[in-house]
């Protein structure tokens, strides 16, 4: 069995036919080749596939491609548009806020929709916000504070 | 298409349908050969495990109509499908129903929550969720329908054992009611977990109520993470009955409730921790629950 899914990957409308057993991260790597987008666990522990689907973030290991079919889902490869870094982003490089950048990708779309939805966030609100992302490198403090150092600049 | 190499499930047929009519319709013909996916948050890593092994998986994404917040017997009632993001965002759930604001914020993480649902977290009844444990306290009821009618369960007969419950394998749970508590009453929810997020070790959700006279009218006690269900410790609140409030008579009902609990061993805690972990949320969780 195959199904055709169609969806919007970073404002590009994209399709391809996958067995519904084909996760959105799979998708999104293999068909797509959206590499950015890292896998590690494959159950939904360590938050390095996290990606928004329709604004709202999601480990799209624990979604299937179908599920998204019609949905707007923006990849790390979203955040810098057109190739310009976000606040974000700088903020994370001004504070060297990754070391092997594997989880780099997860931890900044966790990060993009917390700045987002929180304004003025304090280092115990993003500390929580990050608490289902996996880093193994840096002990948290340089990524904690690149979240902080974004959201002074966007205030 | 390319390769597939990658991919964890195991092959399924899928469906996805868009009413509740044709969802029960596709659950009494495939029953127990099925896996029903709400948001994904449990089931997802089932299958990726494969831990899960079904020959066709059902898709509740669709069914619009299995999502709400409503009003409901002081309290409020929840579709299915809500997703627990959009249910502790809720202001009619803050006011009608702050336990299961408390309680939600346990959840895994915003992004479990963004997804995971409030039917799907108590259907898959897992022995460490909170929001179980929320049902069971307020003395909840979980509506379950299937090709052949609808029917309500009580939230005390509905959690049968680890990821067991009483839902049969046609029936789909449609709606998890949650009374409000009357008067002057308070609540509260206290986690022990190893990372904010992560399973609970154990969990404790208090609820107390008082008379017109300061005297505790009605306390509720209940706890998860500390065996196959979620466990209420009506022992413990039948000691708090008719008492003045105060730290030492919680004391005492929180070292009564921990007694009778038979939590298990694993690699995150022993029975023993558990226990005395249990104990000292009660404590906590009675006062800080108290109006």
């Amino acid at each position: 069995m195959t199904v055709e899914v169609t969806l919007t990957a970073n404002g590009e409308q994209r399709s391809a036919a996958v067995e519904p057993r084909c996760t959105l991260a799979d998708f999104l790597r293999v068909e797509l080749g959206l590499t950015g987008t890292h896998l590690a666990c494959e159950h939904g522990v360590c938050g390095s596939c996290t990606v928004l689907v329709d604004g709202a973030s999601a480990r799209s290991c624990l979604m299937l491609a179908v599920q998204a079919a019609g949905a707007e889902v923006t990849t790390i490869e979203g955040l810098a548009a057109n190739g310009a870094m976000s606040t974000l982003q700088e903020a994370m490089r001004d504070t060297h806020a990754f070391q092997c950048g594997f989880c780099t990708p997860g931890m900044l779309m966790t990060a993009a929709e917390f700045l987002r939805d929180s304004s003025r966030p304090d280092e115990r609100a993003v500390r929580e916000a990050i608490s289902g992302n996996i880093c193994r490198c840096t002990g948290y403090e340089s990524i904690v504070k690149g979240i902080l150092l974004a959201a002074e600049r966007a205030a | 298409m390319t390769s597939q190499a990658s991919v964890k499930p195991p092959p399924f047929d899928y469906v996805a349908p868009s009413s509740l009519d044709e969802a029960l319709a596709l659950r009494a013909e495939h029953a127990a050969d099925s896996l029903v996916l709400a948001g994904g948050q449990s089931a997802m890593p089932l299958l990726n495990l494969r831990m899960a092994l079904p020959a066709t998986v059902i898709d509740l994404g669709r069914v619009a109509e299995l999502a709400g917040i409503r009003e409901h017997d002081g309290g409020v009632a929840f579709g299915a499908m809500t997703r627990q993001r959009e249910a502790e965002r809720s202001p009619l759930v803050q006011s009608r129903l702050p336990l299961a604001t408390q309680a939600l914020a346990h959840v895994g993480h915003a992004t479990i929550r963004n997804r995971g649902t409030i039917g799907g977290t108590i259907a898959h009844a897992d022995p460490a969720a909170e929001l179980p444990a929320v049902a069971l306290l307020l003395d909840g009821e979980l509506v379950a329908r299937s090709t052949r009618g609808e029917r309500t369960i009580a939230a005390g007969d509905f959690f049968l054992g680890v990821m067991t419950t009483a839902l049969e394998p046609d029936e789909l749970l449609v709606e998890v009611r949650l009374p409000g508590l009357s008067g002057r009453a308070g609540t509260a929810f206290l986690e022990v977990a190893r990372r904010h997020g992560d399973f609970a070790i154990v969990a404790a959700g208090a609820a107390v109520a008082l008379a017109g006279d300061g005297a505790i009218a009605d306390a509720r006690l209940a706890f998860t993470g500390v065996g196959a269900t979620p466990v209420r410790a009506r022992e413990a609140e039948a000691l708090l009955r008719g008492e003045q409030p105060g730290d030492e008579v919680f004391a005492e009902a929180a070292e009564r409730a921990a007694r009778d609990l038979e939590p298990g061993s694993d690699a995150h805690a022993t029975s023993a921790y558990r226990r005395r972990i249990a104990a000292v949320l009660a404590r906590r969780a009675l006062r800080e629950a108290t109006p």
